[in-house]
């Protein structure tokens, strides 16, 4: 019997630690013949931490929710032969869920099925198969093409096509060339990339040395943010273990191709997700973007040819050259081939990663993969692509998820960020929120990103406390499209797009904000007001108990009252009052 | 301007008047990386690994050791946000602003800590046991809202929630200070 538990980084916050602890105190107590693994994120982050028990006979069963009491109970239901324990199990071999059965798992092939820190364990799934049939079976110029054959496009947020990059860099005459891995997933919301390197590290290495061959390059640079340590340490223990087998390094696979990656830790900064911002960083500047031509291509890190490649995409090459570009080609659609990784997060029931065709409607995407809305609530909008993207409403859901067709909502298809929100939210704040992140963000190279977006922040901000003026919904549309034609990189480019998105389908509520000084969803607390009715309460004291600064007072079984002055409306008192009360009121 | 200059402007001037610094501690990383092109970044992560903050002698000293002007480290250790200028408190608080932390919530909480340490995010407390600090976005969005501590994560917050692990961290720091009460 074979135990794996998921030690990504989700995993880790949700208590996956104490799961692998509980299940190495039952091995050694019992000496009972268990081999237990590290495995990554299987995508299923709402049912975090999770445990895989994999009986002799090959049955795998996913058990969600564990904690180190369920342990025992699991295992020792296993050694003893009675089976599984059927109400805990969230998936399994016979019957997966329909979290997962409904995923086509390219990118995320290995992810939360293998140990990430075993090369064995990786070659046994076809590892470092395809870079040896493209060493030894192709030419670059057949890799080339079989790429272009599978239609992949970046999967960063550009989606520039792969192949078209790879064939420039590698037309542009220089002997020293470099292959850089864009780890730098800023978005916030997003957390794919994170999860490939946790999970599945040797994939990423193996493309970028396929990039290497094809392009002729010696040296690859993982540039990957500080924040996630769990990835670069994966990132390294992969490096080492492929250097040791002749996969990386001098001579890899006896040939004479040298390929060697390194890491470089961003310091965080979003703009650094921008090709040139990238590389001036990696050469250790400020991370500022400056004007294309030149393209990386041609002159990128220290003026050298230098492709920059997403972790997703590079994730998909070796599947793509052990499978053909044909096969990645056949899923999706004509426009956009191949499948795509989502981070399903928010007001949602089943959060989490999710790789599905392109093609798919969001609505499937969300109602039948995610489950649809937490709490039953009434779905609002999905907000896609980041702070470069916007916010689709409920009218569209039914559109296929394509580069185009989301292009054409106002959104983008962006790095695969997709943030459901419910009638709670207000859209009016979510334009706020996302301006608040790109004006702290913006490098202050061009001035309209660097005013501009600080102009549109305090005109959000101020409809926000209630002292919108008329005109203001006009000024932010004119000031956007300022931004826009104004800035040098796809960070101011696209900025104002989460402003105009929500006025293009919202715009009943900046109305409301600014006219009526109401915000619809209750949320923009200047314009919203706790009140406790004196006829409803009970005096039962449980607000007042419950709220964390203090202040709302009243003698038991008396109503209680609320201190204006004080209440920083955090709505702890609305939820803490028993419904058959419902003494709190928002208004 | 970019956003990690505005935390630690202020204080500028007190750091560096006090700073003691040991410089020996950074021989080892510069003797490494002198010479070594476009290092600068990693060199100064692995200072603030040593002292936990950049202080501005150290700066000085890195733009010395690594002939680059000092107004180019000071450049870039202002731009990132990762880089401090001012020390941290024993217990450094992430607060996750992402987009799935802040539909969930993630302001509430934030108010709610403000009220609980009287700092702001930046700041330290008095007895410099925390500093509030915000992320852009901690990658844990289903457990949203998040905050970490000292590099662990706890989630999904209510304002109640995130006020009992500050007051749990801080009875248990008194009770190992031996410091009953004050």
């Amino acid at each position: 019997m074979k135990v794996s538990v998921g030690l990504g980084s989700c995993g880790i916050a949700a208590g996956a630690l104490e799961v692998w602890d509980a299940v190495q105190k039952v091995v050694n107590k019992d000496g009972a013949n268990i081999e237990i693994a590290v495995t990554g994120c299987i995508g299923m982050c709402h049912l975090e931490p999770l445990l895989d028990v994999i009986e002799n006979d090959g049955h795998v069963f996913t058990y969600g929710q564990v904690t180190g009491e369920k342990v025992t109970e699991i295992l020792s239901s296993h050694l003893a032969g009675q089976g599984p324990i059927r109400e805990y199990i969230v998936s399994s071999s016979e019957m997966s869920n329909d979290f997962l059965k409904q995923q086509v798992r390219v990118a995320l092939r290995n992810c939360g099925r293998i140990n990430p820190e075993s090369l064995d364990d990786y070659q046994a799934q076809g590892g470092y198969k395809a870079l040896e049939k493209a060493m030894k079976e192709m030419t670059p110029e057949e890799v080339i093409s079989e790429l272009k054959g599978s239609g992949l496009r970046g999967r960063g947020g550009a989606g520039f096509p792969t192949w078209f990059k790879w064939n420039a860099t590698r037309e542009a005459p220089s002997n020293e060339k470099y292959i850089v891995c864009n780890a730098d997933e800023g978005d916030p919301g997003a957390f794919m990339d994170r999860s490939v390197l946790e999970s599945d590290p040797h994939s990423v290495l193996e493309g970028m040395a396929i990039a290497g061959y094809v392009i002729g390059s010696n040296t690859g640079v993982i540039y990957c943010r500080a924040e996630y340590p769990l990835a670069i340490k994966r990132l390294e223990i992969a490096i080492k273990q492929a250097k040791e087998k002749g996969l990386l390094g001098n001579n890899i696979l006896e040939s004479d191709f040298c390929f060697d990656i390194y890491i470089k830790q961003g310091a965080g900064a979003f703009v650094c997700g921008e090709e040139t911002a990238l590389i001036a960083s990696l050469e250790g500047e400020r991370g500022m973007p400056r004007l294309k031509p030149p393209f990386p291509a041609q002159k990128g890190y220290w003026n050298h040819p230098t492709n920059i490649n997403n972790v997703e995409t590079l994730a998909n090459i070796p599947w793509i050259i052990s499978n053909g570009g044909q096969a990645f080609a056949a899923m999706g659609t004509e426009e956009s081939k191949g499948t795509k990784v989502f981070a399903l997060a928010g007001k949602i029931k089943h959060g989490g990663l999710v790789e599905v065709p392109m093609g798919k409607t969001l609505r499937e995407v969300i109602f039948s993969i995610g489950g649809g809305i937490k709490n039953d609530r009434k779905f609002k909008a999905v907000q896609m692509g980041g702070p470069s993207g916007g916010c689709i409403p409920e009218e569209l859901l039914d559109i296929p998820i394509e580069y185009q067709s989301i292009k054409d909502t106002g959104a983008i298809m962006g790095s695969g960020g997709m943030i459901v929100v419910d009638d709670t939210t207000c859209m009016v704040d979510m334009a706020r929120f996302f301006l608040d992140f790109t004006q702290k963000e913006s490098c202050g190279k061009c001035v309209q990103c660097r005013i501009g977006t600080k102009r549109m922040l305090e005109i959000l901000e101020r409809i926000c406390q209630g002292d919108g003026r008329e005109g203001d919904i006009e000024l932010l549309e004119e000031l956007a499209v300022e931004i826009k034609e104004g800035s040098l990189c796809g960070l101011g480019q696209s900025a104002p797009n989460p402003v105009l998105t929500t006025i293009r389908y919202f715009r009943s509520e900046y109305e409301a904000h600014i006219k009526d000084k109401k915000c619809p969803a209750l949320q923009c607390k200047n314009l919203i007001t706790y009140n406790i009715d004196a006829e409803k309460c009970k005096g039962c004291g449980l607000c007042a108990k419950k709220c964390p600064v203090q202040c709302i007072a009243g003698e038991r079984r008396e109503p209680h009252v609320i201190d204006q002055d004080k209440c920083i409306k955090c709505g702890t008192c609305y939820e803490a009052c028993p419904t058959k009360f419902a003494a709190v009121k928002v208004d | 301007m970019h956003c990690s200059s505005y935390n630690h402007d202020k204080n500028l001037g007190s750091s560096s008047v006090q700073d003691n610094v040991d410089f020996s501690l950074l021989s080892e990383v510069i003797q490494c990386y002198q010479g070594k092109k476009g290092s600068l970044i990693t060199v100064l992560q692995k200072a603030q690994e040593i002292y936990g903050y950049l202080p501005l002698s150290v700066l000085k000293y890195i733009a010395k050791e690594l002939k680059v002007k000092p107004a180019v480290v000071y450049g870039v250790a202002t731009f990132y946000t990762q880089f401090r200028l001012t020390p941290v408190g024993k217990y450094l608080i992430l607060l996750c602003q992402g987009t799935a932390c802040h539909v969930n919530g993630a302001d509430t909480i934030k108010t709610a800590l403000y009220e609980e340490l009287k700092i702001k995010e930046g700041q330290t407390t008095e007895d410099g046991l925390f500093t509030l600090d915000t992320a852009a976005c901690l990658g844990c969005c289903s457990l949203a809202p998040v905050m970490m501590i000292n590099g662990q994560a706890y989630g999904p917050l209510t304002p109640e929630k995130a006020i009992n692990i500050i007051r749990g961290i801080y009875a248990a720091e008194k009770e190992s200070t031996g410091e009953g009460e004050n």
